[in-house]
């Protein structure tokens, strides 16, 4: 397991927010709709960023499975806002050489006639710099 | 009264019945809605990172346009509303990003962020007023059952948003009384559709879109409606045929009778 305090320190910075202020409640990871879909749950995004575990959480398919829906960070107790350290982690990764997640020769084969274009741009933010 | 109506791009071309039926029942209720000139795309999501600046510049130009004509925004889509909102009050409450935005964008006026942005469903509950409204029905959807879909853009997050208790909204349901039907509580009508990861993730989406409907059904509503269009997309494609959807603007035109 691989520490990095400059990425730890990144993310804090996008954010704004210290992660030692969660206090561990789980109530993020109650209210996630995503939460089958993550390998690491909000809680724990929070707890590995706090340790400076950035890199594995770099590498995790849970970065493209939030649905930025905003439950986590509404009802979170303590002000922590999980989904804004999901989007720092993402943005870190997408910031990268290459590491762009959403390709735009991709996108004709997801569409359908009744798509509607706010689903493209949103993806497009979300997954791509 | 005067609105800024802000249509966003999916009202034109995947929309148009939210878009269409809007702007007949602001003709119907009397309140005047100004397109702005060249309008361009808000950016459809908010940033959650604080660092990312030029995402949101477009819908700095958005509520620059509308602070030098001292009218407020009105929108009807619900991811437009989100952006343009959260926006208004990061220009309002963040120097930093304020600074920023003008320094990047060389506005005539500076923007301050101090612009009213109001969705359609506000302006019918503050401006025309649900009372209003009731008098001016008349095809009352006397006895349907209906499920208000919020989702998670018009709602969250509530200290910016400041459309309704986030988690115990009432203005869907107060506009559904208005026009004569029985509004349905349901466990998920704050609870997301699956959003944008349909593109992506299709399973997911559809597990969430028929957790919706299906607790809808559940508690005996016989349609949805909702104000975003990926909502709809979402509820209808990925919801598993549960229960029809409509855009409420919809809803609205018919217990009007402009439709």
């Amino acid at each position: 397991m691989k520490i990095d305090m400059n990425k730890r320190d990144s993310v804090i910075r996008m954010t704004g927010i210290n992660p030692r202020t969660c206090m561990k409640c789980g109530k993020c990871s109650a209210t996630c709709p995503s939460f089958d879909e993550m390998e690491y749950h909000p809680h724990q995004f929070i707890s590995l960023v706090e340790a400076g575990r950035v890199d594995e959480l770099m590498a995790s398919e849970s970065l493209y499975n939030c649905l930025a829906c905003m439950a986590c960070l509404e009802r979170c107790p303590r002000g922590v806002e999980p989904a804004k350290f999901v989007e720092a982690v993402r943005n870190l990764k997408l910031r990268e050489h290459g590491g762009n997640h959403l390709a735009p020769e991709a996108i004709p084969e997801m569409l359908d006639a009744d798509l509607p274009q706010q689903a493209i741009v949103s993806a497009f933010r979300k997954y791509s710099k | 009264m005067i609105f800024s109506y802000y249509p966003g791009c999916t009202l034109r071309t995947r929309a148009k019945d939210l878009d269409v039926y809007a702007r007949k029942c602001a003709l119907a209720l009397g309140v005047e809605l100004v397109e702005p000139k060249d309008w361009q795309c808000c950016g459809v999501v908010y940033p959650l990172a604080g660092d990312e600046i030029a995402h949101r510049l477009s819908a700095v130009r958005v509520l620059q346009d509308a602070q030098s004509r001292s009218v407020s925004v009105l929108t009807v889509c619900s991811a437009c509303h989100n952006v343009l909102k959260q926006c208004a009050y990061d220009l309002k409450n963040d120097a930093d990003f304020r600074n920023k935005a003008n320094a990047y964008s060389e506005f005539d006026i500076p923007v301050t962020g101090e612009v009213d942005v109001v969705h359609y469903l506000e302006m019918l509950r503050d401006t025309v007023g649900f009372d209003t409204i009731k008098q001016k029905v008349v095809n009352p959807l006397t006895g349907k059952k209906i499920g208000a879909y919020y989702g998670c853009l018009l709602l969250r997050p509530g200290k910016k948003m400041g459309f309704d208790d986030p988690e115990n909204p009432a203005i869907i349901e107060e506009f559904i009384k208005a026009l004569g039907a029985e509004p349905v509580i349901y466990p998920y009508r704050n609870e997301c559709c699956g959003g944008y990861v349909t593109l992506e993730n299709k399973p997911l989406a559809q597990k969430k879109s028929q957790t919706v409907l299906e607790s809808a059904k559940e508690m005996g509503a016989e349609c949805v409606i909702t104000a975003c269009p990926l909502c709809l997309y979402n509820l209808k494609k990925n919801g598993g045929d549960t229960l029809p959807v409509y855009y409420f603007t919809e809803l609205l035109a018919e217990a009007l009778g402009v439709k």
